[in-house]
């Protein structure tokens, strides 16, 4: 029996061995940044002091169970306490607190330094997504974005492989310059949500009617992917981060081309489309934006996510359902696309969800309506 | 007394006095409250700042050795749908200076709605240094539909504002609030007093 | 009140319960009551695990197989919250119950009529919470730890249900304390001093104090957002001037000491469990109740380290991280007496040894994880990724529960006069103590490779430790069925047991014969000194 078990446990044990040795990630990652490297080293001092008290204390507790047994004839002592014994392990583990303190300290008020910034980028949680503000000096360079999950449903539904980024792959990633002081300011819309880039080293809860603040230096171009980290709802686990740190000037040429398209954007605000232009633009909007309540079928899950497809809403006023879109539903899941989604956007997706899952209003929508009942720009 | 009648007495007192210790908890729970606000407001946490400030501008000594810049942050909450913008993104102030920037709300809506900015300075350190002179945020503004307004806003940052801090960002954000204020309200006038300040 | 006593007192003349199943119903006996909770918290540990499996099933691979995120997201904030409430608590007022009277030598509870309440409140609180799962718009979603708004504004219908649910709790866990502290205070049998009694009775002690305190916390923490749900206040509501951050220190004011209410009875229990099997008298009696004390006065302190990234202030972090750091020092010291209290005995190795062992060591690793994630810098990068969750399954699950199946194990001779079948009493440790390691040894490396708890579905970098701790967790599940079948068993087959069932036991409830007679000590017994601790 004692056989069997211990050729169990030493088998379980192997197999789990052979197995940490092929996974790569076994780890904190040390990051890409000055804080975050500070934040490993820390990690692996605490570590390291764990491990050797760990190696000590369990190794008089085997030791006593290995040697201080009744089937090895052991008389036992009947000592109940030392008073020498255990003032010295009150004071001992007290003096490694105290060193341990010392450089969680410095690393943290080097976290906390404030201010020296060149640029600033205001982070807001979403459910389930997250927007980046530039706050640019000049109000009228200040732009915006949203940053969904790109992962398609067909691959978390397991009907299509996965790719290397799954779930953690993103439609417009955060752009910001290497070598630059970059503060975040994190905050959110709804519920709390939490913003963590694990290669910086920072993370921050965004939560709603307060804002935080996270700064960054990041020496290295390159992408750098993370996730919300505190539960928000239903798809807390498919809004990822995904940064791109780019070379000062080529972040400068984009900064640049953001700026201006913005302009040309909305310029294009008075087109006009035809029914297949809006039902095409409309039908990505959806994908991106609704599915995820609403789903493919427009079907929804009541009674938090009314279905469309064959709802009032779709079926009557065309102004109705715009406003309904733009505005959202105070005190329920469906948010203000106002804010999120240009005129362009706003059109097509409510054109689209009047002409599918067997609606068909037979109206049509345009941005100019759009801009119309938000009282113009 | 019997030992058994003791003992009982002792159990009823002990029981006694466990229940004040209950009810004590509770009351300690209801003042959990006003004592967190209390906190945030000497701690600066949450960045909340204070009600209006008095200040002599003739006296004004401003500290031209450093220069503070200030990012402004606008946003519209939940379930707000108006349009809520700053004259500047940022703007860089001496300590000791007064300073006005304007900010701006529309209401796109076809009603008539009341809205309430509410600020928060980050870092938390600087919010008891940010004195606001003239704020829209003392009060609710009433907008008629598809009506505009320039607000402006007048502040000096303290002297004693912390050296390590270099910059500070204003927030404010936009709550409609008109299911709160009377039809009476609205009608007789542009802007009621802030139920916070 | 006093009535109570009396009846009791008329009745109580050495005959033994009622038949039939309202004998259960009406029982104000401390040991059946005490049976009903241990029963009541064994069927809550099945079906919080039962949750547990739903989750772990779905996280064996990435993407979705079995479940929705909204009904994800149901399982993990049900498992929590029946975990925390239905069983680690409800079971050790079980053992409560079962013990102190035995243990301090009294009659009976000092309350039995309350006693009976609070048990029979539990089962109609975990009705109507469980009940919500069916409901339309689904049951509680927000995690245990309900923090607003999602919890207030964006929380499902059920949500009041929830409300009440944890107000009955909380009822009950208020008056099963009263009813510790005044039994332990006013009903020790003469020469039974404070610094003699029991370490079981002295951590219940402590632990009854705590719930007495933090328990109307939680209570005021529901009702806030009772009212902001459904009076239109604004204590978490941004948008009415009241902060969601608030809602975290409040329930964290509770829900830290609530982490030492869970633990502290497991003090107590392993410390009675090393010294019989090791044959010695325990080692630093007095330090062992200062360590425990010490550490329910730093619990009211510690709370925002479950916040540091909800942004406060440096000085505030710092106070945090220090004073939570503290906290190792008197959990060390209890550490070290348990392996002094081995040292140098003779020890045997039957089932509730094993178990207590394996307490020591796996409460200690996670008290190592605790410590790291004591340090606010570092935290940042643990803070809500599976490290956590690994820490604190290693704290509770070999930790509370571990010590819970080990007193199951130690007593139930006394129970039920018969001995446990020693063979499958071990067969269900080394599948518990293998399965809880796979389960969540593992999840320590995917909580640092970066991945967060609470997702249904994760990045490929996460799928080989996940799969690991998801074979784990069956093991560790089924093999709970072993532990069914060994009392079944027991109450059943078992072999009769003698009054002192363990050869090293010492302690009042030891004197009496097995199975304790329905009413013991309805005289005082004589303490002497060769059964108490001190």
């Amino acid at each position: 029996m004692k056989k069997t078990i211990l050729q169990f446990v030493s088998g379980i044990a192997l197999t789990s061995l052979a197995f940490l040795a092929q996974a790569d990630e076994l780890n904190l990652r040390p990051g890409v940044t000055e804080i975050s490297r500070a934040v490993y080293d820390l990690h692996m001092l605490i570590f390291g002091i764990c491990v050797a008290i760990g190696i000590v204390v369990f190794g008089v507790l085997f030791w006593s169970v290995y040697a201080h047994r009744k089937s090895r004839g052991q008389e036992a002592a009947q000592f109940h306490h030392s008073t020498k014994l255990e003032i010295a392990w009150t004071i001992v583990p007290t003096i490694i607190l105290v060193l341990m303190a010392i450089p969680s300290t410095q690393v943290l008020i080097a976290m906390y330094d404030t201010g020296g910034e060149d640029m600033t980028v205001e982070v807001r949680g979403y459910q389930w997504k997250w927007q980046y503000k530039y706050l640019d000096e000049d109000y009228n360079r200040t732009f915006s974005f949203f940053s969904n999950l790109a992962t398609p449903r067909s691959q978390i539904n397991n009907r299509q492989v996965k790719t290397d980024t799954y779930l953690l792959e993103v439609d417009r990633p955060l752009r910001i310059p290497a070598n630059r002081k970059v503060r975040f300011l994190i905050t959110a819309e709804d519920v709390i949500h939490a913003w963590w880039v694990p290669d910086f080293g920072i993370k921050r809860d965004a939560v709603p009617g307060v804002v935080n603040d996270l700064w960054t230096i990041v020496p290295e171009p390159g992408v750098y992917r993370g996730q919300c980290t505190e539960l928000c709802g239903k798809d807390h686990g498919f809004m990822p981060i995904v940064v791109e740190v780019l070379p000062e000037a080529e972040f400068d040429a984009w900064y640049a081309s953001q700026v201006s398209t913005e302009v040309v954007k909305a310029e294009s605000f008075g087109e006009t489309f035809t029914h297949e232009q809006l039902m095409a633009k409309g039908e990505e909007v959806y994908g991106t934006y609704c599915v995820a309540c609403h789903l493919a079928d427009g079907q929804g899950i009541p009674p938090a996510f009314p279905a469309i497809a064959g709802s009032a809403v779709a079926l009557g006023p065309r102004d109705d359902h715009l406003r309904l879109v733009i505005d959202g539903v105070a005190g329920s899941a469906m948010q203000a696309f106002g804010k999120q989604l240009d005129p362009v956007e706003l059109a097509s997706v409510v054109h689209f969800q009047r002409h599918s899952f067997g609606n068909d209003a037979g109206d049509i929508s345009q941005p100019a309506d759009v801009v119309n009942l938000s009282g113009g720009q | 007394m019997s030992e058994q009648s003791r003992q009982q007495a002792n159990i009823n007192r002990t029981v006694g006095k466990l229940c004040l210790m209950v009810v004590g908890m509770i009351c300690f729970v209801a003042a959990l409250v006003p004592l967190y606000d209390l906190f945030c407001e000497i701690t600066g946490l949450n960045g909340k700042t204070g009600g209006p400030y008095t200040f002599d501008e003739a006296k004004a000594t401003p500290d031209t050795s450093r220069l503070i810049r200030v990012n402004f942050l606008t946003n519209t909450n939940e379930g707000m749908v108006w349009k809520f913008w700053p004259e500047k993104g940022a703007v860089r102030v001496n300590p000791g200076a007064a300073n006005t920037v304007s900010f701006f709300v529309k209401n796109t809506t076809d009603r008539v709605m009341v809205g309430q900015a509410i600020p928060s300075v980050v870092p938390g350190a600087a919010a008891e240094f940010f004195h606001k002179t003239e704020c829209f945020c003392f009060e609710q503004q009433i907008l008629q539909p598809g009506e505009e307004m320039e607000m402006p806003m007048r502040f000096i940052v303290g002297h004693e504002l912390p050296k390590n801090i270099r910059s500070i960002n204003l927030s404010y954000a936009l709550f409609d609030v008109t299911e709160s204020v009377t039809v009476a309200q609205i009608n007789s006038a542009s802007t009621v007093p802030a139920a916070g300040g | 009140m006093s009535e109570v006593i009396h009846a009791d007192h008329h009745d109580d003349h050495d005959h033994g319960p009622e038949k039939g199943l309202l004998r259960w119903l009406y029982t104000t006996n401390h040991k059946d009551i005490g049976t009903l909770y241990l029963w009541f918290s064994f069927a809550m540990f099945l079906i919080g695990g039962v949750l547990a499996l739903v989750i772990r099933a779905e996280l064996f691979q990435p993407g979705l197989q079995f479940v929705e995120p909204e009904f994800f997201n149901q399982m993990t904030t049900n498992h929590g919250l029946i975990m925390v409430f239905g069983a680690i608590m409800p079971a050790f007022v079980g053992l409560a119950n079962w013990l102190i009277p035995m243990q301090v030598g009294a009659p009976d509870m000092a309350l039995p009529r309350m006693n009976n309440l609070s048990f029979w409140i539990l089962p109609f609180a975990f009705g109507m919470m469980i009940s919500t799962l069916f409901m339309e718009g689904g049951g509680p979603n927000f995690g245990w730890t309900f923090y607003a708004p999602l919890s207030t504004t964006y929380a499902p219908d059920s949500v009041t249900y929830f409300i009440f649910a944890v107000h009955l709790m909380g009822a009950s866990s208020i008056m099963g304390s009263i009813n510790i502290i005044a039994t332990i205070l006013n009903m020790r049998a003469p020469g039974m001093t404070l610094m003699k009694m029991p370490l079981f009775v002295w951590t219940w002690l402590i632990t009854a104090y705590l719930l007495i305190a933090v328990m109307p916390v939680l209570a005021g923490a529901v009702t806030m957002m009772l009212f902001d749900i459904h009076f239109d206040t604004s204590f978490f509501n941004a948008a009415g001037g009241g902060d969601p951050v608030m809602f975290q220190h409040i329930f964290w004011f509770f829900g830290h000491p609530e982490v030492y209410i869970m633990i502290l009875p497991a003090f107590g229990i392993v410390s009675h469990i090393i010294a019989t099997f090791a044959r010695k008298p325990l080692f630093g009696y007095s330090s062992m109740v200062y360590a425990v004390a010490s550490i329910a006065f730093l619990s009211f302190i510690v709370w925002a380290h479950h916040m540091f990234t909800v942004g406060m202030p440096l000085a505030g972090q710092l106070f945090f991280m220090y004073s939570t750091m503290l906290i190792a020092v008197p959990t060390g010291v209890k550490v070290f007496n348990w392996i002094a209290t081995m040292w140098r005995g003779s020890m045997t190795f039957e089932t509730p040894m094993l178990f207590a062992i394996a307490f020591v060591v796996l409460f200690t690793m996670g008290g190592f994880s605790g410590l790291m994630l004591a340090i606010t810098p570092v935290d940042y990068q643990y803070h809500d990724t599976y490290f956590v969750v690994a820490h604190f399954h290693y704290v509770l699950v070999p930790g509370a529960l571990f010590s819970i199946i080990a007193a199951v194990y130690f007593w139930i001779p006394k129970w039920t006069g018969k001995m446990y079948n020693e063979s499958l009493g071990k067969l269900h440790f080394w599948l518990s103590f293998i399965g809880v390691n796979i389960t969540f040894f593992p999840q320590h490396f995917s909580g640092l490779a970066g991945m967060p708890r609470r997702i249904p579905d994760y990045a490929l970098q996460f799928a080989d430790f996940n799969m690991l701790s998801s074979i784990g967790a069956f093991i560790f599940g089924l093999s709970q069925l072993v532990f069914l079948y060994v009392l079944i068993h027991t109450i059943r087959s078992g072999k009769p047991a003698e009054g002192r069932a363990w050869e090293g036991a010492k302690g009042l409830e030891w004197t009496l014969p097995s199975p304790a007679p329905y009413h013991s000590f309805t005289h005082p017994p004589k303490v002497t000194d060769a059964e108490v601790q001190g």
